[in-house]
């Protein structure tokens, strides 16, 4: 299939950037997108001209690296899917497809299609943990789980902490992965000591590189692993709690 | 000089050896461990266990990764399972059988005392996972579930989904970046490890270049780490990710830390075949789809009817064929070699006719599409992502990958190199899976290494540097060290040839493939051992790439992984060349019965063949260490 | 200093209300009290359909009974004052978080995306909240103005306090008012149509029982309210209360 695509191109973080528009012939419907960038990259090689940078490595939808902004679409069109698992043949021949970094000013553009995400690190940082010495575990089936907390917990840890969800987010806020990360441990019993610490520290380390929620839901439909906004709803509750909570009594409630 | 290969394998019976190791190296008292620096290279399931677990120790840490955050290293990947020894099912599982499967699995080629350790810590993983929130699978009592994976006879697999790897990784990243909030570890992404630098026979520290400014800068520490994954990507076309890389142990290895069974790789039957040659890398489909899938193809290499049409007369369910015992469920190395003679001898399905079937038919009547979809629904989706065929409908295509290489840097019982103060934990050791490398294994020997065995075993050999300050990095073992990795960085850039490292790179994956992938045999070897290097030579001569050096610029870091898989590669062949005997993923075709199975020389090769660099990749020399067995008995592995 | 330390300094609700998630939970609960009033201003109001009981207009009865209600536990037009204290000050709060949290966004995507942007959720309402906003808080101004502080040229010029039912009538038989009004209504039923569902999500109150009730909810109440209001201009101008 015959392909026009524009791909943002920047130098550096401070140069201006621009569009630059590149007719791509003889890609196949078998490609991963990524493949037809590769495709791309080979050939601007073969003409002596830079290659476009962009974040990728698994390749299966899992390590969260890749991710770009397609025809206005974090990770393209299909729901539910990564950059790297979108495949051409889901774009007609002869299209035309703008492909843009995220953008938003917790993830500083690096180079091309690269940002830098470490905010999100630094999110987990604060309290997306628990915390458990090596060696002080006791025995893994002292701890009964619900299987439908198990399983709800496990819905939330799906996160691939790749930034899709700030980057379709008309506000660019970071609600959707903070929810996601903070709900994965105060499901579970094993979270429960650090519940209230947990989403004050997180919350309020987001709210210095994000933007606020306004409940668009964009970010739901755009998370490679359709996160539900239902996580967003239960880590505002529970910010609430945490600020109104007497922490002597905690334990004592849910 | 040609190394002294001491294992310093603890006196004692098998299940004290751990035991009374323990006791017997010296300790760290806490208020000295702050006097100590640890350099830790890698960020995978190994490097952050081991960075977060001596964090908490209170030694002074710093973790490096080319990654942007250590949630993406490669471990991330891994679907099966972990497997311990819990014994919660109850079927006759025990620390013991753990030990004894992953010695024969590994086709008697690992040191008995390190699997026995693996097999004993494997249950504190499970705890310790456990409690840092690992969503794991459980029943609706709450307790954990497990599963039988690989064609084990028991249920000892923990498992989280298909997305293991993910969450026991994301445990160690949040204990990771927990104390990288107390200020205990300091964290470096995208900073990529480019040389060991050694002083007076031992490891003091590492030069490493920023993949975001080019800068190039030097650590120094009193212990390096690397814990910087495997190698199957010299293949190109693998299951690991497009970084996985050998760089960081092959710099160490020339500055003198012996590589172990460099050919022993694993190759994974249960891959999505290539569609086209842009193909970038092969998808795995999980190992437990052979519990329910049966594996056939056309019994007429001119067959061309699609796969719905051929009526089971002309189907050839050769695993069932030939191995009736264990049918689909044969180990990985013997169901990978079967379906590449099946395909080499023209059977092969598919528009490139590169694969074999792996057919739900008969499973989806027998249990109907819903249990069928209970079990494996993530990963039929996954499948018809990538081909957008209905595996429900037709018969899944797979075809063998390269996936898993259980060679490695030589390491004795502590985990230490060839080099004093260089330690190798988790994939980047020649690790404790022999030749040949279980299902559910890896995880289990990542976080082995890096939760439970180095922070013990660090200790000895810090404990005698005492009051001794890290090396400072203006020392001339630093500079030499710094001008080389510049030298390197600037020799690519002005190459200005005509091809792309990824072409290379596609060029040598194919040579080694062909004559060092699933069967190998001398004159493959020999011719692989003559076109490697002239490639090369080429690569070096006329690779193009461009850009600069002072910012993000891939193709310039792909060009110095690739030119390390050049000498790499050689090693494996040279190292499959010398090993006259078949064994695990090593299959010699001078070395088979008549039925095509593997024959092990347990009279020459039952050792470990560790090799030196000795300036030219073209003539390393061997070193051995032989592996002694006192508690299990060598026995031929039959699977008919 | 962590940015939770930071925050430590202030009393809570200090501390609550700096967070945007504070924010967002005091929109909703202002939000709700406004709804409150709309719903009940808008009942109350309905009474211009009612026929005068011997002589007075109802509302004109309603409006007075306002001003003396409680007493005489309480003084005339105490309560009247509370509740428009109360309404007040959940006003000015509802708009300085709406502007703060504007701002917040602006600052969290300084380079906007260059390409067209292609929404699959977000949707007109609530990507114009801070539009139907103001509109409406242009509405609230000029409605004040116009039926309770008589001020020209907004109030008709027949415009006598206390006279409600004939302030009402005067000023809804002008086209444009009655047009601007209709107009008004129609930029809250945006607002509420996004705001009555999202609120939900705010409090955090998330049960999957409830969950797709409210968007039920908010399209519903949002449209009575529209309605509600809007056929009472519109009586007026095509003649059915004069
Ligand atoms: C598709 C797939 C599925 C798998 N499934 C399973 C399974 O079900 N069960 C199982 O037990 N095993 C499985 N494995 C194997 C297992 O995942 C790996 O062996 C294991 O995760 C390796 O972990 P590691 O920490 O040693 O290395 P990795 O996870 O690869 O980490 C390597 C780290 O080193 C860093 N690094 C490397 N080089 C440098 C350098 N030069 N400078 C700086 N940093 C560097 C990288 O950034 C990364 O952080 C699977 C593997 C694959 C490919
Ligand atoms: C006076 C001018 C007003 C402005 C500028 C304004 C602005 C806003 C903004 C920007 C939001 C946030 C968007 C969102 O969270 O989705 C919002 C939410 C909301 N507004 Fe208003 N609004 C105003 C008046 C009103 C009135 C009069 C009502 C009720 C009758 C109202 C009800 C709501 C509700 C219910 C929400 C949802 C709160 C939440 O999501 O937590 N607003 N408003
Ligand atoms: C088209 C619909 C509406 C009609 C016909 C209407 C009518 C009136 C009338 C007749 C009064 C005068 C009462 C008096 O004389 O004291 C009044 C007052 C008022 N209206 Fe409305 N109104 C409408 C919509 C609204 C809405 C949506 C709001 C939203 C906030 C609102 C807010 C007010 C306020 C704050 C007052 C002053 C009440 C007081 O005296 O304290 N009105 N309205
Ligand atoms: S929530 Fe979804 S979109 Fe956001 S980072 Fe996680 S996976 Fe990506
Ligand atoms: S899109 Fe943005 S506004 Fe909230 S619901 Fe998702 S974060
Ligand atoms: S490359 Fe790993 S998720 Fe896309």
């Amino acid at each position: 299939m015959n392909i026009t695509l524009q791909v943002w191109r920047q130098k550096a973080p401070t140069s201006p950037g621009k569009f630059v528009t590149y007719q791509m012939g003889g890609v196949s419907e078998e490609m991963s997108f990524l493949e037809m960038l590769d495709l791309l990259n080979e050939r601007l090689i073969g003409d002596s001209e830079e290659p476009v940078e962009f974040d990728h490595d698994c390749r299966e939808g899992i390590c969260g690296s890749c991710g770009v902004m397609i025809d206005g679409q974090a990770h393209g069109p299909e729901l539910g899917t990564a950059t790297c698992q979108l495949h051409m043949r889901k774009f007609n021949d002869g299209a035309t497809i703008t492909v843009e970094p995220w953008r938003a000013t917790g993830f500083p553009l690096i180079k091309d299609l690269v940002v830098d995400r470490s905010s999100f690190d630094r999110i987990v940082e604060h309290g997306g943990f628990i915390s458990v010495d090596t060696g002080s575990a006791p025995d893994a089936n002292l701890t009964p789980v619900p299987k439908e907390v198990a399983d709800t917990a496990f819905d939330a840890a799906a996160c691939i902490g790749c930034g899709a969800c700030v980057a379709a987010c008309p506000n660019g806020a970071a609600n959707l992965f903070t929810a996601a990360k903070i709900n994965h441990l105060s499901l579970l019993p094993q979270g429960q000591a650090e519940r209230w610490t947990r989403v004050e520290g997180m919350v309020d380390t987001m709210e210095q590189y994000f933007g606020s929620c306004t409940n668009h839901g964009e970010c739901e439909k755009a998370c490679p692993k359709l996160i539900s906004i239902d996580f967003i709803a239960m880590m505002n509750a529970d910010y609430v709690k945490a600020k109104l909570k007497n922490r002597r009594l905690a334990g004592r409630h849910g | 000089m040609t190394f002294q290969l001491d294992a310093k394998v603890p006196a004692g019976s098998i299940e004290e050896k751990w035991e009374n190791h323990k006791f017997s190296v010296k300790l760290v008292n806490p208020s000295n461990k702050r006097k100590f620096k640890i350099i830790i290279v890698g960020t995978g399931l190994a490097g952050a266990s081991a960075a977060s677990t001596l964090g908490e120790l209170g030694y002074e840490v710093e973790a490096f990764t080319f990654h942007d955050s250590p949630r993406r290293a490669h471990s991330i990947a891994a679907q099966g399972g972990i497997n311990a020894a819990k014994n919660y099912r109850n079927d006759g599982d025990s620390v013991y059988r753990l030990f004894y499967d992953t010695v024969k699995g590994g086709d008697y080629r690992s040191r008995e005392a390190n699997v026995y350790r693996l097999a004993d810590v494997s249950l504190n993983i499970i705890d310790q996972a456990a409690a840092q929130g690992v969503p794991f699978a459980r029943e609706y009592g709450g307790l954990l579930d497990n599963r039988s994976f690989g064609g084990a006879q028991v249920s000892r697999t923990f498992y989280a989904r298909g997305q293991t790897g993910q969450q026991l990784l994301l445990g160690a990243y949040q204990a990771l970046m927990r104390q990288v909030e107390k200020r205990n570890v300091k964290l470096h992404t995208r900073s990529e490890m480019l040389d060991v630098v050694v002083k007076d026979g031992r490891a003091v520290g590492i030069v490493v270049r920023n993949l975001v400014t080019g800068a190039i800068t030097r650590h120094s520490a009193h212990a390096v780490v690397l814990a910087t994954g495997g190698y199957a990507n010299a293949y190109y076309l693998s299951t690991n990710a497009m970084a996985s890389n050998v760089t960081a142990a092959w710099r160490a290895h020339r500055k003198g830390a012996g590589f172990a069974n460099p050919c022993f790789t694993q190759i994974h039957p249960t891959c999505i075949p290539a569609s086209d040659e842009f193909q970038s890398k092969l998808t795995l489909m999980s190992e437990s789809l052979r519990n329910d899938g049966r594996i056939w193809v056309p019994k007429r290499a001119d067959d061309k009817r699609p796969a719905n049409q051929i009526p089971e007369e002309d189907r050839d369910y050769y695993l069932e064929r030939i191995y009736p015992a264990f049918g689909n469920l044969v180990p990985r190395d013997v169901a990978s070699r079967v379906a590449k003679r099946m395909v080499d001898s023209g059977k092969g399905v598919g528009p490139l006719q590169n694969g074999v079937y792996l057919d739900f038919n008969q499973a989806i009547e027998r249990e109907g599409q819903d249990t069928i979809e209970e079990r494996y629904s993530n990963l039929f989706e996954m499948y018809e992502r990538i081909t957008d065929e209905n595996p429900y409908e037709i018969p899944m295509r797979i075809y063998p990958a390269p996936h898993y290489t259980m060679g490695g840097l030589w390491v004795d019982y502590n985990l230490m190199t060839t080099i004093p103060g260089l330690y190798s934990i988790g994939e980047a050791n020649f690790s404790d899976h022999g030749a040949n490398r279980l299902g559910a294994s890896a995880l289990m020997q990542g976080l082995a290494d890096g939760y439970f065995v180095l922070p013990y075993t660090i200790g000895d050999y810090l404990s005698g540097y005492l009051n001794t300050p890290p090396v400072p990095t203006d020392d001339p073992a630093f500079d030499e060290a710094a001008a080389t990795v510049a030298d390197n960085v600037r020799r690519f850039l002005d190459t200005n040839g005509s091809r792309s490292v990824d072409w290379f790179h596609k060029e040598l994956g194919k040579i080694i493939f062909d004559y060092c992938g699933m069967a190998r045999n001398e004159s493959g070897l020999q011719k692989a051992l003559s076109d490697i290097p002239a490639l090369h030579e080429e690569y070096r001569n006329d690779v193009r790439v461009l850009g600069g050096e002072d910012t993000l610029n891939q193709s310039l870091e792909k060009a110095q992984r690739v030119d390390d898989f050049f000498e790499l590669s050689q090693a494996m062949c040279r190292d499959a060349l010398n090993r006259e005997e078949s064994c695990g993923g090593h299959f010699r075709e001078e070395h088979q019965s008549e039925e095509g199975e593997a024959i092990r020389d347990d009279e020459n090769f039952s050792n470990v063949s560790v090799w030196e660099w000795t300036g030219d990749p073209a003539s390393p020399q061997l070193n051995v260490e032989p592996l002694e067995f006192e508690n299990v008995a060598l026995t031929t592995r039959s699977y008919k | 200093m962590t940015a939770t330390a930071e925050r430590k300094k202030a009393p809570w609700p200090v501390q609550f209300y700096r967070s945007a998630v504070g924010k967002k939970w005091v929109m909703a609960v202002t939000g709700i009290l406004l709804i409150g009033f709309v719903v009940a201003h808008m009942i109350g109001n309905w009474k211009i359909f009612l026929p005068d009981v011997d002589g007075v207009p109802d509302i004109d009865i309603y409006a007075h009974a306002l001003r003396e209600l409680f007493v005489p536990f309480i003084p005339e037009h105490v309560t009247l004052w509370i509740m428009r204290t109360g309404l007040i000050v959940a006003f000015l709060f509802h708009i300085h978080a709406a502007y703060a949290l504007t701002l917040m966004n602006r600052q969290a995507r300084t380079e906007d995306y260059r390409g067209p942007r292609t929404y699959v959720a977000a949707n007109y309402a609530s990507r114009t909240m801070r539009w139907s906003g103001v509109i409406f808080l242009l509405f609230v101004l000029f409605h004040l103005a116009d039926l309770t502080w008589g001020a020209q040229p907004m109030a008709p010029d027949a415009w006598v306090r206390g006279e409600v039912y004939a302030n009402f009538v005067a000023t809804f038989n002008r086209p444009a008012v009655t047009a601007f009004y209709v107009t008004a209504m129609v930029a809250l039923g945006f607002h509420l149509y996004h705001g009555i569902w999202s609120m939900f999500q705010s409090l955090g109150i998330n049960h999957p029982k409830i969950n797709n009730w409210r968007r039920y909810l908010a399209t519903g109440l949002s449209a009575l309210i529209v309605v509600g209001n809007a056929i009472m201009p519109l009586a007026v101008l095509f003649g059915f209360v004069e």
